[in-house]
């Protein structure tokens, strides 16, 4: 397998004042071009701070992220961030948040028909087209994240980061997006990394499930493969006996070999 | 009396633009006027009509206390006959220093005007600057709150001194007076942009100016709106002060110059134009921040 994306040996210290915390302890992985690789693993255990790092939003305190052998450590467009809040600008219409990240990335590399067509067909890919001209704050939870993932692919990026995006949705819109995700990944081929904690949501999209232990100083636990041919279909995986054992391995790890302590 | 407006404008309408015919027809039928036309109309009644009845009562108290032999301020009617010509002429010219009073507060806004918009660009630049800087938030902050609480008037003299002309000074005075809230407002809104914004603006690589345009003034305009609506009102305040200190034509040396020759009538008539002009003043900026800021309170 080549490494696309690398993350080197990274460590995570972060220091308040005189107190250190160690978040993240030699974190090593990579990802091979078009693969969909989640990141599962208890809350605080630095799921969110490792996309960061990758994100370039966070710095390493040892280590290094590489793409295609180049160290990355500031934020960019090839590694777009589908963010957890959706992050979208309200003041700006659903269209105007796509074309803002359009119109950053390819100004002076396609013409203002281009970019206004890219756009729209990013809006087309989520099926968000026809609420292109709504507001964030007049549409719901799930149409915002769309919004906020064809931004993302908009900006054509390397990798795509999706951290915790399903999260805040009731059960059935983010079952709705996952077939999205799934389809347009199926469609584009993207490299994509994904935060979340969700163990069927990882199992069903994923090639690959990295398991990170509880922080303090968390570090990669297990790494499973998810040999599942793709497309994949929610109902029939359901009886199928590799997704079940996949699921079976990730819930063992979670609740079994590193149980949730709260107040560690 | 509406019916036959309505019906006439829609055949003219409907004779012209067939295509428009379902839509304008629509609105003709009687469900029409009592779904939406007499709701509409009972709304604004009942907006109107109950200040309406309080400044009726307020002015036959008013009239009723002052009515009689001995009392120190005129009532209502005696206002009326004896201002008559600057109620009903706000921009009759009968000599150089004898205008309707229309003249007078448009030349007080004029000055406003000026102050206010030097107070509108300047606050918001070093609001800006101030609210990136932790460092010049501390240092500037606790000056800035000093500053702030001094009375417009206090600060004539010193703009006297320093301008030597009376117009320049007046607009000094209100330049000071407005820009405090705006700097301040301005800073705290910036300051209170969300992280994940600014995470926005660094996966796409915004650069100072881009950032500027895009998130900072979009973010903080609640905030910024709400520091120039603070601001509009106090420059009013302080324009009619500093304009009786420095004379010339503006609705407050008005007021002085009606005291120093005892015409109370006028000056009530004056106090009245102020507080409505405050009033428009007001809600003419609470309008322009309501229409900018469109969406960005919530998330």
């Amino acid at each position: 397998m080549t490494a696309y994306l690398k993350i080197d040996h990274v460590d995570k210290v972060f220091i308040r004042g005189s107190r250190e915390t160690e978040v993240l302890k030699n974190v090593t992985m990579s990802v091979a071009r078009g693969e969909f690789v989640s990141i599962i693993g208890h809350s605080g255990c630095g799921k969110t701070t490792l996309l960061n790092i990758v994100a370039g939003l966070t710095p390493v305190t040892t280590g290094a992220v590489l793409l295609e052998n180049q160290e990355v450590n500031e934020p960019g467009p090839d590694r777009a961030v589908v963010f957890q809040n959706h992050s979208l600008l309200p003041w700006l219409t659903a269209y105007d948040n796509v074309r803002l990240a359009v119109d950053k990335v390819f100004s002076g590399k396609r013409s203002r028909a281009e970019r206004h067509q890219w756009t729209m067909h990013n809006l087309e890919l989520v099926q968000m087209a026809h609420a292109k001209d709504k507001r964030p704050t007049e549409i719901s939870g799930g149409m915002k994240q769309r919004v906020g993932l064809a931004r993302a692919l908009a900006m054509e990026p390397k990798v795509l980061l999706l951290d915790e995006p399903f999260g805040a949705l009731d059960a059935l819109t983010r079952a709705h997006l996952q077939d999205s995700v799934m389809a347009i990944h199926t469609k584009l081929g993207n490299t994509v990394m994904m935060i979340t904690h969700d163990v069927d949501e990882a199992v069903l999209l994923s090639d690959r499930i990295v398991m990170m232990t509880n922080g303090p100083a968390a570090y990669i636990g297990e790494v499973l493969d998810v040999p599942l041919a793709r497309p994949r279909r929610r109902l029939e995986l359901s009886s199928n006996a590799t997704y079940l054992r996949c699921r079976q391995r990730v819930l063992e790890f979670l609740y079994e070999r590193h149980s949730f302590v709260e107040a560690a | 009396m509406a019916m036959p407006a309505l019906t006439a404008e829609a055949e003219t309408a409907a004779a012209t633009t067939p295509a428009a015919e379902v839509l304008v027809f629509k609105p003709r039928t009687p469900g029409f006027i009592q779904a939406r036309l007499i709701p509409m109309l009972g709304d604004a009644a009942a907006k109107v009509i109950p200040p309406l009845v309080m400044l009726t009562l307020l002015l036959v108290v008013w009239e009723l206390l002052c009515n009689k032999p001995g009392a120190t301020l005129p009532p209502p009617t005696k206002i009326w006959t004896e201002a008559y010509d600057l109620i009903v002429d706000p921009f009759f010219v009968a000599g150089p220093q004898d205008i309707g009073l229309g003249w007078r507060v448009l030349t007080s806004l004029q000055r406003v005007a000026i102050g206010y918009g030097l107070a509108g660009f300047i606050g918001i630049l070093i609001g800006t600057i101030i609210g990136q800087s932790v460092w010049a938030m501390r240092g500037l902050d606790p000056i800035f709150q000093v500053l702030r609480t001094i009375s417009p008037l206090a600060w004539l003299p010193i703009s006297l001194a320093a301008f030597r002309d009376s117009q320049p000074s007046a607009i000094f005075v209100i330049f000071i007076t407005a820009v405090w809230p705006i700097i301040i407002n301005t800073a705290v809104g910036i300051r209170n942009i969300p992280q994940d914004y600014r995470n926005v603006a660094a996966v796409l690589r915004l650069n100072h100016l881009e950032f500027f345009w895009k998130i900072m003034i979009p973010s903080a305009a609640p905030y910024i709106f709400t520091g120039l609506r603070i601001g509009i009102g106090l420059s009013w305040l302080a324009i009619v002060a500093a304009e009786m200190l420095t004379g010339g034509v503006g609705i407050g040396f008005f007021i002085w110059d009606a005291w120093n020759s005892s015409r109370i009538p006028d000056i009530v008539v004056a106090l009245a134009y102020i507080g409505m002009v405050g009033f428009v003043l007001d809600r003419i900026v609470a309008a322009v921040g309501n229409v900018v800021t469109r969406g960005t309170t919530a998330t």
